[in-house]
């Protein structure tokens, strides 16, 4: 294990000054997470148009490091994309988090998986994994409207 | 037996773990064990394994001495006056659900208040939050200070002629704070009201004598004690457990079953239903034992110290932020550093192979008072030492160098 692996620059930055941080007004689609474990939690807000395309999104929230910058990244990644899309990368970054060594979609760009493997040092260390996919959980919530608060334990 | 030395008697500390010393600064989630304990359990179930209160064969019997020797000694560590006044449980947890259970059913209805404080452990909260809704009864706290205590005069403020029992902690598992137990106990029975006291973080750490205290309950947990897991104690005036209804039904709790009706059993077995953690309760005399070598007032002064070389190394140390400062405090520091996350902290420390605990601590109303999701924790047990603390430091320096503090 090497906490470089884990911490590395771009996982700072987002951390310490998540993009995407607060609220907006004509959100049509939210939902909450949980990680009862710890206290973090996650409110993701997002606008889907008319062609079921990400138009804004944005999220509140209080976590470490990791759960910060996992979802200041998702967020700036799935601007923009359709619904179909986001659950891909979604589906994607999840399987990569749990078992694969790389991330499979051609939905992202190069430099975006790189951005997106960056998280990919949680794998060492099992008690942190939820930290990195709470955000992404809870998208999925809010695409499905599902009213269900997002925990990490059942 | 030199508490200086006493590391080796610990069999965890033999071996590295992920190749580091082990710094273990968790003890107030659990203790690690001494050898005496994990060899009494591998002795007890070897060579002298039976249930215990039933059969009449030497085993049965030879076990069933071990298991009440037990009781003997806890009640004679804590100077309970009868040793019926010991009851074995699964934990400290089932002893408060015990008590709010049994005492809920029988005396609490419509409108009744029950007293606890803000620094309470979810298991001194959620047991009596099920009566609320089962009974529709209040539940009231106690107010801590900007020093993390809860003060006499706090739990006086919210005492009403609806209070029907006050449950506090022995020792805040998140700002150490000591309440004034004794004093609390004074005042309301005063006003005819029964104590709980959670003593969690009391027992392991603090002499305890229940006369003198007077308290109503204590609960106690084992694996805090360096004892097994799976093990725990409920201390309550004889009064109370002759009064209360029984907790759980079967085997063992029973005097006489017919069709028509049941008579339940006499003390301790009334509220010892079912076959009970023998091996870990018999192994649980030898943690008692171990403590008592070391003697009680030998463990407070090595924490005493530990502590308070731990709050000054602290407190030099920029950005880092000592959750609370109460004027009786256990060996317990919560602390933040501005800038990195609780878990984070804890993660880093351990690539040193220094264990901490960070999150809330099971003390979420305390954690919403202070405006702060988590917190990081390192806590004492008798093993520890100040070079124990020497690294903590080192590992928080480390932290701060990678968040470029």
């Amino acid at each position: 294990m090497d906490l470089k692996d884990l911490y590395q620059e771009i996982i700072l930055d987002h951390g310490k000054n998540p993009r995407n941080l607060g609220k907006f007004d004509n959100y049509n689609k939210d939902a909450k997470g949980n990680n009862p474990l710890c206290g973090d939690n996650v409110h993701v807000y997002l606008r889907l148009n008319e062609n079921k395309k990400v138009e804004d999104i944005a999220f509140e929230g209080h976590g470490c490091a990791i759960s910060m910058a996992s979802a200041s990244i998702m967020t700036d990644m799935v601007r923009g994309k359709e619904e179909k899309e986001v659950k891909e990368i979604v589906t994607d970054f999840l399987g990569m988090i749990k078992e694969k060594d790389s991330l499979e979609t051609n939905i992202l760009k190069d430099d975006e998986k790189t951005k997106l493997m960056s998280l990919s040092g949680v794998k060492q260390y099992p008690m942190r994994v939820k930290c990195a996919t709470l955000s992404w959980h809870t998208l999925t919530s809010a695409l499905d409207n599902s009213d269900q608060i997002v925990k990490t334990e059942d | 037996m030199n508490i200086d030395d006493i590391k080796k008697e610990f069999p965890i500390f033999d071996d590295k773990i992920q190749n580091n010393d082990l710094v273990y600064l968790d003890s107030a989630n659990s203790s690690q064990k001494p050898r005496v304990v994990v060899d009494r359990i591998y002795d007890f179930y070897t060579k002298e394994f039976s249930n215990v209160g039933r059969s009449v064969h030497y085993l049965a019997v030879a076990a069933t001495n071990l298991y009440e020797q037990t009781r003997v000694s806890v009640q004679k560590y804590i100077n309970a006056k009868d040793k019926d006044e010991i009851v074995f449980t699964k934990g400290a947890t089932e002893a408060i659900n015990l008590v709010a259970n049994t005492f809920g059913q029988k005396y609490l209805s419509e409108g009744d208040e029950v007293l606890l404080t803000e620094l309470e452990h979810h298991s001194n909260y959620v047991p009596w939050h099920f009566l609320r809704k089962a009974k529709n009864i209040k539940i009231e706290f106690a107010e801590i200070n900007d020093d993390g205590e809860v003060t006499l005069e706090a739990i006086e403020k919210k005492i009403t002629n609806k209070t029907k029992i006050i449950s506090v902690s022995h020792l805040s598992n998140v700002t150490g704070a000591i309440l004034p137990i004794k004093e609390i106990v004074e005042l309301a029975h005063t006003k005819n009201i029964p104590v709980l006291i959670d003593g969690c973080q009391g027992a392991p750490h603090l002499r305890l004598d229940m006369q003198d205290i007077d308290c109503d309950f204590y609960a106690i947990s084992g694996h805090k004690m360096y004892g097994p897991t799976g093990i725990g104690v409920l201390y309550a005036k004889k009064k109370w457990l002759e009064d209360l209804p029984p907790y759980q039904g079967g085997g063992g709790m029973i005097n006489e079953v017919k069709k028509e009706g049941i008579t339940y059993g006499e003390l301790p077995n009334k509220y010892e239903a079912g076959t009970m953690a023998t091996a870990q309760v018999i192994a649980f005399n030898e943690s008692i034992k171990f403590m008592e070598k070391i003697g009680i007032q030998n463990i407070e002064k090595h924490e005493k110290e530990l502590l308070d070389y731990g709050l000054e190394k602290l407190r030099k140390n920029n950005s880092v932020n000592i959750i609370g400062n109460p004027k009786e405090k256990g060996g317990v520091i919560s602390f933040t550093i501005e800038g990195v996350h609780p878990h984070d902290i804890a993660t880093i420390l351990d690539e040193d192979g220094v264990a901490i605990r960070a999150g809330h601590h099971c003390c979420q109303i305390l954690h919403d008072k202070l405006n702060l999701p988590a917190t990081a924790r390192a806590s004492f047990g008798v093993y520890n030492t100040k070079d124990d603390i020497d690294k903590l430091d080192e590992a928080i320096n480390k932290c701060k160098k990678i968040f470029n503090l």
